[in-house]
């Protein structure tokens, strides 16, 4: 970090945490549902394929949808019971579009399948865990949902030396990976150390938000028997839990834009993810439930709550007592970057790490009469965390110059929304440049379908070209033949003529 | 095809720091009001007359275009009246009511809505007004006065300040008073070294409490930093552009005054004359017309600073401030184009930095 960089304030913002009093609330976890929908795609990546059919009986844990392709993960059953529908849902997803989901009618005997644990993991082959990883179905629980198997073998490919846990959990009023680090911190450092030998890494930093003085002091405790495992409290600032952010923060070290944090020896892995490698090597349990914070000020009981994955939101609500007051606005996630629900009938899933019913005081995040024009205040330039100009991109994108968004580096927005939020004017540039990367990305698709196209007119051109050549070709070749049997055969009578005049 | 009109759905985040537009003009407001109070009292009733008539005409002005354009008025934002209330901080307290009227109209149609409204003009709005007046109308807005404080024995009660504001009478000498920076000025025009100029008794002083002449708003420099002060505090400007400003002027001015101080006028008689703390403070601060990061801020703030002390050394005019705000406004854009902030994991130029392995 130059001097400069040093006098210019900081990147990010400090929004009220909200996390107490549910962060201090006991784990309460929820009785088995009646029905769950468990979505096939839960994670970055291909969809899983489904190998069960309707009607079969299935226990807990058993493989519902096996990964297809590079990049997926394997999708089990919350609880025993019957597969009743194979079929689309509605996605946790603002648009409310369906998604393809294995609906399962609980016998209500939650009898787990057999699994295959392990008592000594550092025994076995680090290729080994990625596979066991993999077949648990394991996904990064952070909110990015990659298929964790795919980054520890990335890991050890790429010979990292450091291992980051993410333990920052900077989004306002979540605070699941807290509740886990105090209750589970044995779990979680014992997934670290299987991790660090499943990749090959000398040492693990465990950066924590210093907002969490529990989570710390339990991790501490723990990890002092470890020397390789190291707790490291980090400033609470918006959104010091981003991977790119916290490697800075925890190590000095710049991921390059277009890379990995592998290139520069580092993984990053969301605790709630370690303590979940850590059951899927020890006792086989592949992942299917999670910690889920339930919050705001809208609902009687907040606090964490341990949820099947496949139930739904509206039945987590309800276990926890339901509202208060009717909410104004449902989200999915953080208030900073979850997503808004139209209604709450949508199922949990890998990657939800809240349930927020905000009050209209809380979600006062847009101005009703529409935004104000921008007053180039550059509050946004101050708080971008990636050294973006919010305020040039969305002048841009407001005169829909996509690729002048482009150039002042659209790309390299993480959508963390530190600008939106400080925006005097209110205007909702998240908004702004998630359109225009859906508009980006369509474009970008219309082009590969296009040229797809062109390749395939051409090579049909060139088939066409190719046989009417290779036809003419054959044809001449025939002709060519026939005239030469003709010859032959004049011949031959030529040659026979005078034989027979001869025999004459 | 509007990226907002997105149906009901609002896009995260779904919480907000709670800042807004009008809370950040009122916070500029705010910290002016000292320094205006302490102004409307040493001047007196004709110089509350044009604030008043500065304010209203900026927002009539303002209520016209919008209403003239089809657009919703937006008055609440309270943009137009920090513009009309930086303007009669800037104009001579006794100016008569026409110069309130004419530079409304300057500043809110010429400098702000024909550019299409808040946050799109080039050049600061109040400083356009400004300069237009003074060139065009050079000895209305010279014409200084004597501090009159209210109450005291000499100063104009209200019905005669109603006649000052409308007639605009030559003031009597009594009451007119040079500048530290017209006299300066003039001395130095008829070949009288400053140290001379200086030495008589009538001869302008500077006053950080504010006890001189001067426009409406520049004179009380210590309220006027306190209130710049407490914008740095809330957050409402950066170090940058006012630290840079007034750099900008002291350096040179502390170099050439300790070369020779006949001819230059030292720090203390730069900083504490003039606009140069209200310029630092509030007007090269205007987010519209500066730059957005903060190296541009400072680079910003230099050329401002730098320019007014050059405009005040050996320009025509006494003061530079307003002709030094507006020429680096000019250059705010180009500095914003060459100064970005690096982006994380690249280079300046925008490739990707070097993987360097932990």
């Amino acid at each position: 970090m130059g001097f400069m960089e040093r006098l210019i304030p900081h990147w990010g913002v400090h929004p009220d945490d909200r996390k107490r009093p549910a962060a201090d609330a006991p784990v309460r976890r929820m009785p088995m549902p009646t029905r769950l929908y468990v979505p096939l795609l839960q994670h970055i990546g291909a969809p899983a394929r489904p190998i069960v059919l309707v009607g079969q009986h299935v226990f807990k844990g058993q493989l519902l949808a096996e990964p297809q392709g590079m990049v997926s993960a394997a999708i089990h059953a919350p609880t025993s019971g019957t597969v009743v529908a194979i079929g689309e849902i509605v996605a946790p997803h603002p648009s409310g579009l369906p998604l393809v989901a294995v609906t399962i009618e609980a016998d209500g005997e939650d009898r787990w399948a057999d699994l295959v644990g392990c008592n000594d993991p550092f025994a076995l082959d680090p290729q080994e865990i990625a596979r066991r990883v993999a077949k648990a179905g394991v996904v990064g629980m952070g909110g990015a949902t990659f298929p964790s198997a795919v980054k520890l073998a990335g890991g050890l490919r790429a010979k990292i030396s450091t291992l980051i846990a993410n333990g920052g959990e900077c989004e306002p009023y979540l605070s699941c990976d807290d509740r886990l680090m105090r209750d589970r911190a044995a779990d979680i450092v014992d997934g670290i150390r299987i991790v660090l030998h499943a990749t090959g890494a000398r040492e693990a930093l465990v950066g924590i938000e210093d907002n969490k003085p529990e989570a710390i002091a339990a991790m501490q405790q723990v990890a002092a028997a470890f020397p390789e495992v190291r707790v490291r409290p980090v400033p609470t600032r918006y959104p010091m839990g981003s991977d790119r952010q916290l490697i800075m923060e925890l190590t000095g070290c710049e991921v390059p834009a277009d890379s990995r944090a592998f290139d520069v020896g580092i993984l990053v892995h969301n605790v709630g993810t370690l303590a979940a490698v850590r059951a899927a090597i020890r006792f086989g349990q592949p992942l299917v439930s999670r910690l889920v914070t339930l919050n705001g000020g809208a609902l009687r009981a907040p606090g964490n709550i341990e949820v099947p994955i496949g139930a739904l939101a509206e039945e987590v609500i309800a276990f926890a007592n339901g509202f208060k007051e009717t909410p104004a606005r449902l989200v999915l996630g953080g208030p900073m970057m979850g997503i808004q629900l139209p209604h709450a009938r949508v199922p949990v899933v890998k990657s939800t790490s809240g349930i927020l019913a905000l009050t209209a005081a809380e979600a006062a995040g847009q101005n009703l009469r529409g935004p104000e024009p921008c007053i180039r205040c550059g509050s946004c330039v101050r708080a971008c965390p990636v050294g973006l100009l919010p305020l040039e991109m969305a002048r841009r994108i407001a005169s829909a110059d996509f690729s002048g968004a482009v150039d002042f580096g659209l790309k390299d927005c993480i959508a963390c929304g530190c600008c939106a939020y400080v925006c005097p004017a209110r205007i909702p540039l998240v908004q702004y440049f998630n359109h225009t990367k859906g508009e980006l990305a369509a474009l970008e698709r219309a082009k590969l379908r296009a040229e797809a196209t062109k390749k395939l007119v051409a090579a049909r051109a060139e088939r066409i070209e190719r046989e009417t050549r290779e036809k003419a070709e054959t044809a001449a070749r025939r002709k060519a033949d026939r005239d030469a049997a003709k010859k032959a055969a004049a011949a031959a009578a030529a040659a026979a003529a005078p034989s027979e005049e001869t025999a004459a | 095809m509007n990226p907002i009109s997105a149906g009901d759905v609002i896009a995260s985040p779904h919480a907000h720091g709670g800042g807004s537009v009008c809370m950040t003009m009122r916070r500029v407001m705010f910290a002016l009001t000292p320094a205006t109070l302490f102004g409307l009292w040493l001047f007196g009733w004709p110089a509350i007359n044009l604030f008043v008539i500065s304010l209203g005409s900026c927002l009539l002005f303002e209520l016209i275009s919008q209403l003239l354009m089809g657009k919703s008025p937006t008055l609440g934002d309270g943009s137009a009246l920090l513009t009309g209330w930086l303007l009669a901080l800037t104009l001579p307290p006794w100016a008569p009511w026409w110069t309130g009227v004419v530079g409304g109209f300057i500043a809110i149609v010429i400098g702000k809505q024909v550019f299409g409204g808040l946050g799109q003009n080039l050049f600061n709005p109040a400083m356009v007004a400004r300069v237009a007046l003074l060139v065009s109308f050079p000895v209305v807005m010279t014409q200084w006065v004597a501090p009159q404080p209210l109450g005291s024995p000499a100063a104009p009660g209200f019905v005669e300040s109603v006649r000052i504001t409308l007639t605009a009478p030559p003031l009597p000498d009594a009451v007119a008073s040079a500048s530290l920076l017209g006299h300066a000025k003039t001395e130095q025009s008829r070949g009288v070294d400053l140290v001379k100029a200086f030495a008589s008794p009538t001869a302008p002083v500077t006053s950080p409490v504010g006890l001189r002449a001067g426009s409406l708003g520049e004179s009380a420099s210590l309220l006027l930093l306190a209130g710049g002060l407490y914008l740095l505090f809330v957050k409402v400007i950066g170090w940058q552009t006012p630290l840079a400003v007034l750099a900008g002027i002291a350096v040179p001015a502390a170099i050439a005054h300790g070369l020779d101080p006949t001819h230059y006028l030292g720090v203390g008689a730069h900083l504490l004359s003039g606009a140069a703390i209200l310029g630092a403070f509030f007007i090269a601060t205007d987010y519209v017309t500066s730059p957005n990061t903060a190296a541009g801020q400072l680079i910003f703030g230099l050329g401002v600073g730098l320019l007014t002390w050059i405009i005040r050394t050996w320009g025509g005019y006494p003061e530079g401030m307003a002709f030094a705000v507006l020429l680096m406004n000019a250059l705010a854009p180009v500095i914003d184009r060459y100064l970005k902030p690096r982006i994380l994991g690249r280079r300046r130029d925008g490739r990707e930095l070097e993987p360097a392995q932990s």
